[in-house]
């Protein structure tokens, strides 16, 4: 059986100098749900812009489904469901005429009624789009995604700007649709969504896949589930301090940003003890101490030294 | 293997129903009917702007009786024996005679208030002042000489005799109506394709269709679908209001009008496609359209005759799209020319059409 959605080698050159993607390769499976996370500017939306069909890529292969976009673009389109970044619907029809008007393009679509209940717009059916919240449009946006029937859905970024209730009920829409047999594709730069709702991620920064697993293969990596911070008085970031945290027992690796120190470990227990030792022998007092869950943040931080998010 | 049974086995969830071949379409050209409906500005732009700009321009240049002109007679000697002439002459009440001091006089000429200033010549006769650059300035002297000629006896030797021809067809608001609705079929082609299009563009709408199985013919039939159908409604309203309000007698069959009324519309149509192929924003859309309309506004005869124009160049006036239309409207509306006789009009109309359609398709952004 053919891969959901398979892409090899894709490329993406812009005027001959930026080059947007390179050298990508994914295979994911029917009844997946996989993510692209990376940071904004990481050829995230490139990426499923060129597997959506959209944008044609500079070099590589795509298959949906086992079909290319070459041939039959019209009867692939029939299985998928999009969702871009930022799109306004029109906002001088109702939400179930946009809800119809997408199913009219479809051969064998689902009634709007249906989709509007799943998507919890049933009381907003007759609103216009332009009276609609931030996190009803987003949830409008999918509907029409849906209304298709599709067999893969593809979502640029759908929770981005959304108030946190909102998000979730996105990520319960979604989880469903995946729970009826459905394929997802996302990408997203919030560590939580993809922590929450994909099966498998791919990281993506500047073109390329730097990792790729399920999310606890991912942090597994790391070597540690735990991430101990802190904070001290004194010099606690220079060669010589570093060196010394990072000879604490359980310690997998060491980072600092700004003064604030991070020990990936394995278990807290073993190794806050001896670094309230270390920091005291160093002679600088405890300004600050947390421990918390190791996360793709981390994971990230970990591969390429910066932030998913620039603050 | 065909390609539908390649396809997974089992949908996601069972459909409800099956769309035809033309739903998407309809769908389409309902759903811009019924943004426009929500849009007041709109109606008022495509509908209510042209009858109202109609019924000012209608108004302001209603034939009125004969033009009274206006005459300054220098006080002086003579004086008493001009107005007493003009008096029992016959175009009395045509002629609006005041008396003034010379200064007065010279600067009411020089300033249009007056067409015409008489002097006596101390001799009998009578000096005419006037500029032969204004016409207003010329008939007056040619009128008040022969009231004055007359009134003082002279005889004409040729007998002749005049009839009044007051039919409508010859009047100003005749020659305005066929030139506004040629107007309006231009603008509100171009604006409602080429600026609404790189709206949905901007918008990302355009991108997020074809995202869909739509098919982009279906979408470029139901912009032109909903394009005739505004037509008939904005030709309609103009020429009814025509025949209503200034009783301009349409001489064509409607069916040619509206034949011909199509042919522009989709003519203008097509180069609403092309202006709005690549352009990314609407401010850049905004400034190509009225960059290439407004030259027609001027020399395509909407308001006036492009006859005025040196005749050099007359055959790139007649060439342009709005002129072949404004010509074949009036010919069609106010002769009843059969649309035959106006093959070479349409012809122009269609290869502007036509090849910017295809430049069109070749360049558009989709995404």
């Amino acid at each position: 059986m053919p891969a959901a959605i398979e892409c090899r080698d894709l490329r993406k050159t812009y005027d001959g100098k930026v080059e947007a993607v390179r050298g990508l390769n994914l295979r994911i499976e029917r009844g997946e749900c996989f993510g692209l996370l990376g940071p904004n500017g990481a050829g995230k939306t490139t990426t499923i812009e060129i597997l959506e069909g959209l944008l044609d890529p500079t070099s590589g292969e795509v298959t949906i489904l086992g079909h290319t976009w070459q041939k039959n673009q019209r009867e692939v389109r029939e299985w998928l469901g999009v969702s871009l970044q930022e799109t306004r619907l029109s906002e001088k029809l109702t939400v179930r005429e946009t809800i119809e008007l997408f199913a009219s393009f479809y051969r064998e679509p689902r009634s709007a009624d249906d989709v509007l209940d799943d998507l919890q717009l049933g009381e907003k059916a007759d609103a216009f789009v332009g009276k609609l919240s931030g996190g009803q449009r987003q949830r409008l946006a999918v509907a029409t995604a849906l209304v298709g029937n599709p067999r893969i859905l593809f979502l640029d970024e759908p929770t981005t700007g959304l108030d946190p209730q909102s998000r979730r009920q996105l990520w319960d829409i979604i989880r469903s649709f995946q729970r009826n047999g459905g394929t997802v594709l996302l990408t997203t730069h919030y560590m939580d969504e993809a922590e929450r709702l994909c099966d498998r991620l791919a990281i993506v920064d500047h073109g390329e896949i730097i990792a790729e697993g399920t999310p606890s293969e991912l942090i597994e990596r790391l070597g540690g589930h735990h991430v101990v911070e802190f904070e001290a008085s004194g010099n606690s970031s220079d060669g010589s301090a570093l060196d010394s945290w990072r000879g604490l027992p359980g310690v997998e690796s060491v980072r600092h940003d700004n003064g604030l120190v991070s020990l990936t470990v394995r278990e807290p227990h073993l190794t806050i003890p001896p670094l309230l030792d270390a920091v005291e022998k160093h002679g600088s007092q405890l300004l600050h101490l947390t421990t918390r869950q190791a996360s793709l943040e981390d994971v990230f931080v970990n591969l390429t030294g910066r932030h998913l998010r620039e603050l | 293997m065909s390609l539908a049974q390649e396809t997974p086995a089992t949908p996601v969830r069972p459909p409800i129903r099956r769309n035809g071949r033309w739903s998407a379409f309809s769908h389409l050209v309902t759903v811009r009917m019924k943004e426009l409906k929500r849009e007041p500005e709109v109606v008022f732009w495509v509908f209510g702007f042209p009858l109202l700009l109609a019924l000012g321009l209608g108004i302001a240049f209603r034939n009125k009786p004969a033009d009274v002109t206006f005459v300054a007679i220098v006080q002086g000697s003579g004086t008493q024996d001009a107005l007493s002439l003009i008096e029992r002459s016959p175009q009395k009440s045509s002629i609006h005679a005041e008396l003034l001091d010379k200064p007065a006089a010279l600067k009411g000429f020089r300033l249009g208030k007056y067409d015409l200033v008489v002097e006596s010549d101390g001799k009998g006769g009578f000096q005419y002042l006037y500029d032969p650059a204004r016409p207003e300035s010329v008939l007056s002297r040619a009128e008040v000489d022969d009231a004055l000629q007359v009134a003082a006896g002279r005889k004409n030797p040729l007998p002749t005799s005049s009839v009044i021809s007051n039919e409508p067809g010859s009047r100003y608001i005749d020659f305005l109506i066929p030139g506004l609705i040629g107007m309006n079929l231009m603008n509100s082609g171009m604006w409602s394709i080429g600026f609404a299009l790189v709206d949905m563009r901007q918008r990302k709408l355009l991108k997020r269709f074809v995202a869909t199985p739509m098919r982009r013919s279906d979408f470029l039939l139901a912009l032109a679908g909903g394009r005739l159908v505004l037509m008939i409604a904005e030709v309609g309203l103009l020429l009814g209001f025509g025949a209503l309000v200034f009783h301009i007698r349409v001489v064509g069959s409607l069916l040619s009008i509206l034949i011909l009324s199509a042919i522009g519309a989709v003519g203008f149509a097509g180069l609403g496609l092309l202006t709005a192929s690549r352009a990314q924003k609407i401010e850049s859309v905004s400034g190509l359209i009225n960059l290439i309309m407004m030259p027609m506004w001027i020399f395509s005869g909407v308001f006036f005759s492009y006859e005025r124009f040196p005749s050099v160049i007359q055959p790139f006036i007649k060439a342009l799209p709005l002129t072949a239309l404004n010509d074949a409207l009036r010919a069609t509306i106010l002769e009843g020319a059969p649309l035959a006789t106006q093959a070479g009009r349409l012809l122009i109309l269609v290869l502007w059409g036509g090849i910017s359609f295809l430049l069109a398709l070749r360049w558009f952004r989709w995404t």
